[in-house]
């Protein structure tokens, strides 16, 4: 019954957008869910480094905490400063949220699962992915204050910094699988992990998606003790929240790569792909999460010269002698 | 030159990885803070929380307390007042009626429980005193010493 209704409406609209939209609303889910679960991660995570609890008043082991915050920012009258650019700054955090869903089509979440396949898959990730530093401007341009301005201008240049040593050591992977679709890379870990026999493009991109994100240590963009909060300093209510939003699934994103890229993604034994999947992702939000409550903020002068001096040439180096060992 | 420098890089990394271990080793130890009104750590002995007037050794009807005025007079804050009391039948001391203490201007030197002759004031243990307005924070330690007795 119910498969000759689908079978109906699918001849009518065709297979391709109920895929789109089941798709679409299955991101969403994701993108949202995962920005609860992390909120409320990462204050677990803090809090156990320093001997805390944290959040445990809010249901079970404060898990509901993050629906709590959510319910709060939703109510939260959203306040527009005086002399704000108004196009820019109503603009930006929309703009923030796009390049995050559209990330989300390509990674294959398990061997059928994945919203679309692309035969440039790499190439649609890290396009959308360098997009958000597009919002970030905007926002700092548009908030008419010197913080938010401050902190997009360090956004960008740390942008340009490390998204060519992200892209450099992608080469080298994308040398070894012979293609640019996320499924064919993840395939042909099928034996070997990418980290195992790529281990310096691993380290060098793990390092490099961290700063991409502005996650600690290379959070200059928003560094609270010297900027307040960076480019999201007037946002505040459903505007704010959804930076929030984009960046906690940006952090996802990242470690969703590292993991299809070097971790081999759904591969592993016994249980279903969608499992390993999400948990190596989360072992790898886990790591960035240690990180953020080990590492002191870098410096503006280290942070540019750690690219351009350290992780450029090493993954020029590393990517001509894959090629190298490649071609023999 | 540091960032170029093997020996430099190896050795940085080396630190970084060293302070992963710290933080780990810090996430799986026991949480050390108290879950405050959930459970309440043991008051230490020498805690200073307002003072208290002490009971009588042989009547525990009564204070310690002779009503000399000692306190009073010594306060450098002058919160104390109207230490007053009466002559019993039987007793050979005075018997304290009255000792409002204004805990807003107390802070809590301890002249007045080192000065008293009787040793009848100490500090209590008590941290728990709110109150809405100025008034609130003036009690009776008499009233509060009959309060205590009975409970």
């Amino acid at each position: 019954m119910t498969e000759t209704i689908v079978n109906n409406i699918a001849d009518v609209i065709g297979w391709e957008t109920i895929r789109t939209v089941v798709g679409l609303v299955g991101v969403l889910v994701v993108v949202v869910v995962n920005a609860l679960v992390l909120t409320w991660a990462e204050r677990k995570v803090s809090a156990h480094m320093q001997r805390r609890i944290g959040p445990k008043e809010v249901g079970p082991f404060g898990l509901l905490q993050p629906i709590a915050d959510t319910v709060k920012l939703l109510a939260k009258e959203l306040l527009t400063p005086q002399n704000v650019e108004k196009p820019l700054y109503y603009l930006a955090p929309v703009i923030v949220f796009i390049p995050v869903l559209v990330s989300f089509v390509v990674i294959p979440f398990d061997a059928r699962l994945q919203v679309k396949d692309i035969n440039v898959g790499v190439l649609v990730i890290l396009a959308f992915s360098s997009l958000s530093v597009l919002s970030i401007l905007l926002a700092g341009l548009g908030s008419n204050n010197k913080y938010s301005l401050i902190g997009s201008v360090r956004s960008i240049a740390q942008n340009i910094a490390y998204e060519i040593p992200l892209l450099l050591s992608l080469l080298s992977v994308v040398l070894m699988a012979n293609s640019l679709s996320l499924r064919d890379i993840v395939e042909a870990q099928k034996g070997v992990w990418y980290v195992f026999s790529q281990p310096i493009a691993f380290l060098i991109f793990f390092i490099a998606s961290v700063a991409e994100t502005n996650r600690t240590p290379f959070d200059l963009p928003e560094a609270e003790s010297e900027l307040v909060a960076g480019f999201h300093t007037e946002y505040s209510g459903m505007r704010f929240a959804l930076f929030f939003l984009a960046e906690y699934t940006n952090v996802f994103i990242v470690c969703a790569m590292t993991t299809t890229f070097f971790l081999g993604g759904y591969q592993g034994p016994i249980l279903p792909g969608i499992i390993w999947f999400f948990a190596k992702t989360y072992l790898l939000v886990f790591v960035i999460l240690w990180f953020r409550w080990t590492f002191p903020r870098v410096r503006f002068d280290q942070l540019l010269n750690f690219s351009w001096k350290l992780l450029i040439p090493l993954s020029f180096l590393n990517l001509i002698v894959t090629g190298g060992l490649l071609k023999l | 030159m540091a960032m170029t420098n093997p020996v430099s890089i190896i050795k940085g990394a080396i630190s970084l990885i060293i302070g992963l271990g710290v933080t780990i080793k810090a996430f799986f130890q026991p949480v050390v803070t108290c879950q405050y009104p959930r459970e309440v750590i043991a008051i230490s002995p020498r805690f200073r929380g307002h003072t208290k007037l002490v009971g009588d050794d042989e009547n525990p009807d009564r204070t310690r307390c002779i009503v000399c005025g000692m306190c009073e007079r010594s306060c450098p804050s002058g919160a104390i007042h109207k230490v007053e009391g009466e002559k019993r039948e039987g007793e050979k001391k005075k018997v304290a009626t009255s000792y409002i203490l204004d805990f807003s201007t107390c802070s809590q030197c301890g002249i007045c429980v080192e000065v008293c002759p009787t040793d009848a004031l100490a500090f209590s243990a008590d941290y728990n005193i709110v109150g809405y307005s100025r008034e609130d924070c003036r009690f009776d330690l008499v009233k509060e010493y009959e309060k205590r007795k009975t409970t």
